[in-house]
């Protein structure tokens, strides 16, 4: 058929130049040192080398611990509003500040949280006194996880409407408390939206570098932020690129952890 | 009676959540009517910074370059995805098609970084100057696949005995596609086009990259401009930024409301004519 190959040629140019050349060109660039030369020293340099090592662990934290505030946070909010009367009107609101352009929202905070920002004042008044907020790890996190949040909300609320209700009226009638029946019934069965939630932030939250730069002060490294000072400042592609394959190699462990078990349901345990 | 108590902890607890959300947004905003120079202290109402804003001749190019990109590269993504979902779905093999809609989520689920330097990789191997073009065709490329996220549902919808009927009665390909096929998608082509429009006008990590010097779009502008501490102009930038947001999520609403209306329409239609 003709009509087939002319509706795809684009569409598989498109594949070819923008998905498999470029991921093809950052592996191959991991393979060259600063002066152009082939070479494996970028990743001996990156396992040997405490620096590098220490970063990834310290990115990987980093980006667990905004992966579990967002979802101690979001569980409890996607749950609420599945409950709420306009409920797609309130998912609606949540989502409106993805909207609004992520530096714009890093931008507020650079306001809120300075020296004599709103936040600062507000501790003044309830006799706490002023601290250092910007530039510190704690600010990093509470940043990263506010942006992550909507995220992590959307695939949860999903979940938790696709739920047949009658599920958790069963339990409950089983004579199941309401905790047994949200660990044992709901919490299970909503188990592949906080999957995708997890995967929607945590990736993200590996390469923020906009953030750490603005909020961090340059005190938190994500790897995201060593790929941008390698290609942009320093201009060691080659360093820049192998930390990418680490970076990429670290999104399909995660992607793999959290994938969607199919053939689980039917189990008998 | 019993779950009274419960449900207003929970009503408090989602309102912290909301004020949260909101919190900086309306700091941002209320800031930009500040008389004075900080985010500190509201010394007075002023239109002030707006005024610097529309005189800011540098800022308003760099809007209508942020506009032309985003209104552009979601046109050919749209073109490219559309016509890639109706290949897709043409293929006869399952693992094929599996196979292609794994390679289209690459972009989807790599992270910013990572597209943004393997992008520049790519452009200084093939010598593609930096600036207008490479930001234009980076944009294009990483909203190729939602477009097709957004189209191949629609496409997969549509039943194939509406196309076998447009050939049984004579239509040709051409005519089959522009007057049955592409009407029945028009949704998830609309959809797919605003994805990709807001997708290039919320980009700031791949433009970093590929950018160069001369070539600017807002999301740069900004992060250059909050690397040297507070402007109000910035503020009052956002705010109209908020109220576009605004009005483009209304009118995304109002599109799938209409949408959703139309097709109950026709069901209803098709009912009555069934029932007669």
């Amino acid at each position: 058929m003709k009509s087939k190959t002319a509706y795809l040629t684009p569409y598989f140019l498109w594949i070819a130049l923008f998905v498999i050349a470029p991921m093809a060109l950052i592996l191959y660039q991991s393979f060259f040192s600063i002066t152009g030369h082939f070479t494996f020293g970028n990743y001996e340099q990156y396992l040997s080398s405490g620096v590098y090592l220490k970063m990834t662990v310290n990115s990987i934290w980093y980006a667990f611990i905004i992966t579990v505030l967002a979802l101690l946070v979001s569980y409890p909010t996607a749950y609420l509003i599945n409950h709420l009367k306009n409920k797609q009107l309130w998912l609606l609101l949540i989502i409106l500040p993805t909207w609004i352009n992520l530096l714009l929202k890093t931008y507020a905070f650079i306001g809120l949280f300075s020296q004599n920002g709103s936040i600062n004042d507000f501790l003044r008044f309830v006799g706490l006194g002023s601290h250092q907020i910007l530039f510190t790890d704690a600010s990093f996190i509470f940043v990263a996880t506010y942006i992550e949040i909507p995220f992590m909300i959307l695939p949860i609320f999903n979940a938790l409407d696709e739920l047949n209700p009658s599920l958790v009226n069963a339990s409950r009638d089983l004579g199941a408390s309401a905790w047994q029946t949200f660990r044992r019934v709901i919490f299970p069965l909503t188990m592949p939206g906080v999957k995708a939630g997890v995967q929607a932030v945590f990736i993200p939250s590996l390469s923020l570098f906009m953030i750490t730069r603005l909020i961090g002060g340059n005190r938190v490294i994500t790897l995201g932020t060593a790929i941008e000072e390698h290609f942009l400042v320093t201009q060691n592609w080659g360093m820049g690129s192998t930390i990418g394959v680490i970076l990429i190699l670290a999104m399909f462990v995660v992607m793999f952890l959290t994938r969607d078990r199919k053939n689980k349901g039917g189990q008998i345990r | 009676m019993k779950r009274d108590h419960p449900i207003r902890w929970s009503n408090l607890y989602l309102l912290l959540v909301f004020i949260v959300l909101y919190l900086p947004i309306i700091y941002l905003i209320i800031y930009s009517f500040n008389a004075g120079d900080t985010m500190d202290r509201i010394t007075g109402f002023s239109w002030r910074h707006y005024l610097t804003l529309f005189a800011d001749t540098r800022m308003i190019s760099i809007v209508l370059n942020t506009v032309i990109i985003a209104v552009l590269s979601a046109l050919l993504a749209t073109i490219i995805g559309t016509f890639g979902a109706l290949g897709i779905d043409q293929l006869k093999k399952r693992s094929l098609q599996n196979g292609i809609l794994s390679l289209n989520n690459v972009l989807m689920v790599s992270p910013d970084v990572i597209i943004g330097a393997s992008f520049l990789i790519f452009f200084t191997f093939l010598g593609v100057k930096l600036g207008f073009g490479s930001v234009l065709l980076s944009h294009i490329a990483f909203s190729v696949p939602i477009v097709v996220l957004m189209v191949l549902p629609k496409i997969k919808d549509m039943s194939q005995t509406m196309i076998d009927a447009a050939y049984d009665l004579g239509a040709t390909k051409w005519q089959t596609l522009t007057r049955v096929i592409l009407p029945a998608i028009t949704p998830g082509i609309f959809a797919g086009y605003f994805m990709a429009f807001t997708y290039s006008l919320d980009d700031f990590a791949v433009t970093f990259f590929v950018t160069g010097n001369g070539f600017s779009t807002l999301s740069v502008e900004i992060y250059s401009r909050a690397r040297q501490g507070i402007d109000l102009e910035v503020n009052a930038l956002s705010t109209l930024m908020f109220l576009v947001s605004l009005l483009l999520v209304g009118g995304y609403y109002l599109l799938n409301r209409y949408n959703e209306k139309k097709k109950i329409h026709r069901a209803k239609a098709s009912q009555e004519v069934d029932d007669a």
